[in-house]
């Protein structure tokens, strides 16, 4: 048996909760983040007699949004239905959502592979609003469920992927590259703890051109088990198939942790969720006053973006790292690498991967960047020239950089400031050589071991030259001195 | 009879001269002396009388009020959420329900200082033409006990036929209102749809719904639709409030009405009692000089009803999906999830109800869709737009309201089509989404017999100007 006989299809339905403060029809709190149940429902919610939907403006604008985010446009007209069925997290007994007239039509994403530093293609479906369920809940040992209807009603915009990934490594990618774009275009806060991205895997496996018997792996909501899941369920399939079984559609679960797909029910008899029109929406017609200012508040391209830092000579994993920071933090703007010329522009990322973000990341710090992002552009500028001029330690240099960033306010004077703080480097010669003879006379041991041949105790010498300076000694010029010094004695 | 106004009775009140509190207490007295009529589900008295003793002292007090219905007393169909009495729309399903927030109509009708007194009887979830359907008990004719007083609204029609209350309000899906208006002998008016706010009424068929009210003149009819209609952020298919009904009237653009008799509605189905009546009505129009009078021929109306009980039970069978008995109503658990349901659907619902939740689930079933409720749909537009050019050439289209008096209690309730044909001349208003008033023209055999009046969609204001002409000439 071998993988290769068989292609591999996958398409993926993504749910991206979206960044509203209110349920996508009514006024109670969403995406609330709390463990209490129910204390975020209101009687529309909850599908009480009388309770009519309205739909939220803001939801709408994050649905145009999106839809530039998957480069297309949202649809003129688009219209809500009713889907039915019974469910105790179901309120209703239907879920409001869009059938045959959904607010995004086409579409595309172009992932990023970081290995091969290229991209690849995958067309979107259609996208369309809907509400999302409550929670079912089955205590451990209990003869009763549970239902939490904080979530139900939130506003969520499912994805559809055309079928046309076809290895578990591209259908991660996707979803890593469907999270970065959402979080970029401000459309979900994409907190995968809270579900705020979930994934649905139709996976089929075949031998010809035409599409084999798919299952949808239903719920995943991590990379890890997007790709986990569909290389083991490629792996059940062609081993039932090989074994000469015929394959029957069906929706699976995943257990993460036996690293298992199981059955939840079969779909021999497709679902009769008898669509309606829902008749208390009115149908959405997005007229070029709501779309426009839309339009003109989104961000540059993702790819843009992500091009010019590659081609400033940023690496793959380090433009992965900023972006990702940049959608966390507000403290951190791409803009302070974009606008600088490329080797000045690889130094501050990597100082604000290596110092910045690690400040930010870690609470338990008690450090907050407070420093605007002017100052900061103007910080990173100077101590840059005092970096090239060889100024200052890269030890001193952090400490700088850690306490400016804390400040409300910029010394007039950065250099002067660094040098009443002891942190620029000494390359007075004079000086740099009595600390070297000093060093010398009280190593007199490691002195002849270099002279025997062990060279990496030049090291120690730079270190203890470094230590009697408080670092203000230039490591470079200290080592050259140091060197000339041990042999100038031999002679 | 009291014959008073709203206003003038609003006037009496804010001068002094007639207490609230006597007012609200004298409905209480009537509401006993009709009991045998079976038309009230509950009262809300408690908080009616605190109600009328506040407004009693603002008055003592010297406060000056602009609410325009200060003091006056009304009954709500028992479908409308509202405080003082548990909300149960007729239903088993619903007997012990508390509303948690009242629908809007009811909150407008109080912030103008209305009052209300009890909540009234119905079909339950209003599906029904006689109120027989109300899983509580069945509502008397007030002009022949041995008969029906329409429905669903029927509760409600009576209250104000027995001058119980200056108004009463109810929905109007098929024909709700304007039916038990004419066989009770008021006015009843449907407005356009989306003039008044569904939100907090236990819905039946939302592209249908709309509600409306029974007076016993023109000038109630018109204020207390002011009061009603609007624009609500909490029904996003209401319309701009600039359709909204006014009183009073403003001044006519044109002293001609230009009325058209719907042939399609007198055909041989319409008793000879209320074809005649309404031949005399007609000819009074004729010999008014400032009525053209003419024929129109509707095709489409006669597909009216097929169409409404396709796409009613639809939106019926999704609307009481959520009536599952796990948060709220009728409960009576069983060991799995789907005997549950089951155990609460099927003990909570009513023969009807059950009848149109397995129409509308066959009607929207795959297999059966385009069948039945896409062409239906289609046919809906069809019925539209035949009204919309018959609006071009004519203000006002006009018909009995329906076919028959009233019929005799258990008559119609054997075959549930019989019944169903009882709303042929009114369910095609609710499909063109058109407003359609009932005004009783006359009586046969002294029961009442009703005509009915439709305008164009949001023509609302001509249509009651229309109306109060013709109140003094009939």
């Amino acid at each position: 048996m071998s993988n290769k006989d068989y292609k591999l299809t996958i398409g993926i339905e993504c749910h991206v909760q979206l960044r509203t403060k209110t349920k996508l029809f009514s006024g109670a709190l969403a995406n609330l983040k709390s463990e209490q149940p129910n204390i975020a429902i209101s009687h529309i919610d909850l599908g009480y007699p009388g309770g009519l939907p309205v739909l939220n403006k803001e939801a709408l604008k994050l649905a145009v949004r999106a839809a530039y985010a998957l480069n297309t446009q949202p649809q003129e007209f688009s219209k809500f239905d009713r889907k039915h069925y019974f469910y105790p997290d179901l309120p209703m007994g239907y879920q409001i959502s869009q059938f045959d007239e959904p607010i995004i039509l086409g579409g595309y994403v172009d992932v990023y592979n970081p290995a091969t530093n290229s991209y690849f293609k995958v067309n979107i479906t259609r996208a369309h609003l809907e509400a999302d369920a409550g929670k079912t809940i089955h205590p451990a040992n209990t003869s009763y469920s549970l239902v939490d209807f904080n979530r139900a009603g939130s506003a969520l915009l499912e994805i559809v992927s055309e079928p046309e990934m076809h290895s578990a490594k591209e259908a991660r990618l996707y979803a890593e590259e469907l999270y970065l774009l959402m979080r970029h275009y401000g459309v979900s806060d994409c907190d995968l703890y809270w579900g705020n991205m979930r994934f649905d895997v139709n996976v089929s496996i075949s031998k010809t051109n035409q599409l084999g018997v798919r299952s949808e792996l239903k719920n995943l909501n991590s990379f890890r088990s997007i790709e986990r899941s569909i290389e083991y369920e490629m792996k059940r399939q062609i081993e039932d198939l090989e074994s000469g079984n015929r394959l029957v559609q069906d929706t699976r679960g995943w257990d993460d942790t036996t690293g298992k797909s199981y059955r939840l029910r079969s779909k021999e008899n497709a679902d009769d969720y008898r669509y309606m029109p829902e008749p208390d929406i009115p149908p959405v017609i997005l007229n070029k006053e709501f779309i426009e200012p839309i339009r003109l508040s989104l961000p540059q391209k993702l790819k843009t973006l992500r091009t010019r830092l590659i081609e400033l000579g940023l690496s793959s994993s380090v433009v992965n790292i900023l972006f990702l920071a940049n959608l966390n933090y507000d403290q951190i703007d791409l803009n302070l690498i974009l606008n600088r010329a490329a080797k000045e522009a690889q130094q501050v990322a990597l100082w604000i991967v290596n110092i910045q973000i690690p400040l930010l990341d870690d609470p338990s710090q008690n450090k907050s960047i407070v420093l605007d992002l002017t100052s900061q552009d103007k910080l990173f500028k100077i101590l840059y020239k005092i970096y090239l001029d060889q100024k200052i330690s890269s030890t001193n240099l952090k400490v700088a950089l850690t306490s400016f960033l804390q400040l409300k306010k910029l010394p007039d004077n950065i250099e002067q400031a660094l040098l009443q703080q002891n942190l620029l480097q000494n390359s007075n010669q004079d000086e740099l050589e009595s600390a070297v003879c000093k060093v010398l006379e009280d190593n007199p041991k490691v002195v002849l071991d270099i002279k025997k041949g062990q060279d990496k105790a030049i090291g120690f010498l730079i270190g203890a030259v470094m230590k009697l300076t408080k670092n203000q000694a230039n490591p470079g010029l200290a080592r050259e001195i140091v060197i000339r010094k041990i042999y100038q004695d031999e002679q | 009879m009291n014959s008073q106004t709203i206003e003038a009775l609003v006037t009496q009140i804010k001068a002094g001269s007639l207490s609230v509190l006597k007012l609200v207490e004298d409905c209480y007295d009537k509401i006993e002396a009709a009991q045998s009529f079976d038309f009230i589900i509950a009262e809300t008295k408690q908080r009616a009388l605190e109600r009328a003793k506040t407004l009693d002292q603002e008055i003592a007090q010297g406060k000056r009020s602009n609410k325009r219905l200060f003091g006056i007393p009304f009954i709500a169909k028992d479908n409308f959420l509202s405080y003082g009495a548990k909300t149960t729309a007729a239903s088993k399903m619903l007997a012990n329900f508390e509303a948690p927030y009242q629908a809007t109509a009811i909150t407008k009708l109080e912030d103008e200082g209305a009052i209300c007194v009890a909540k009234s009887n119905l079909d339950a979830f209003a599906h029904g033409s006689s109120t027989e359907n109300s899983d509580f008990m069945i509502t008397k004719n007030p002009y022949d006990v041995t008969r029906v007083p329409g429905g669903s609204s029927g509760g409600s029609a009576v209250a104000v036929a027995l001058q119980v209350v200056p108004f009463s309000i109810g929905t109007d899906t098929g024909g709700s209102i304007r039916q038990p208006a004419s066989f009770c002998g008021v006015i009843g008016y449907k407005p356009t749809y989306g003039l008044v706010s569904r939100s907090g009424v236990i819905a039946m068929s939302s592209s249908m719904d709309t509600i409306g009210v029974f007076t016993n003149n023109i000038d109630d009819c018109q204020l207390v639709m002011d009061v009603m209609s609007g624009q609500d952020p909490l029904d996003s298919t209401t319309l701009d409030s600039k359709h909204k009904i006014v009183y009073p009237s403003l001044p006519s653009k044109s002293s001609q009405f230009k009325v058209a008799v719907i042939k399609n509605y007198l055909d041989d189905a319409v008793d000879p009692k209320v074809r005649a009546s309404f031949n005399v009505f007609v000819s009074k129009l004729k010999s008014d000089p400032n009525i053209v009078l003419c024929e129109i021929d509707l095709q489409s109306l006669k597909y009216a009803l097929a169409v409404y009980y396709v796409l009613g039970p639809a939106e019926i069978a999704s609307n009481l999906g959520r009536y599952d008995g796990l948060r709220f109503g009728y409960s009576n658990p069983s060991d799995s999830i789907e005997e549950t349901y089951l155990s609460n659907r099927t003990n909570g619902f009513g023969a009807e109800a059950k009848r149109r939740i397995m129409i509308g689930t066959y009607v929207l079933s795959s297999g059966y869709y385009d069948a039945y409720y896409k062409k239906a749909q289609k046919v809906r537009t069809i019925i539209v737009d035949n009204f919309k050019q018959a609006f071009l050439k004519h203000d006002f289209l006009i018909g009995p309201t329906v076919p028959t008096p009233a019929f005799k209690i258990g008559q119609k309730t054997k075959h549930s089509m019989d019944m169903y044909l009882s709303d042929i001349m009114t369910v095609a208003a609710n499909l063109a989404g058109i407003p359609d008033i009932n005004l009783p023209i006359d009586r046969a055999n002294n029961l009442p017999v009703g005509v009915q009046i439709m305008a164009n969609q949001t023509q609302d204001n001509q249509l009651l100007a229309f109306s109060k002409y013709l109140e003094g000439k009939i």
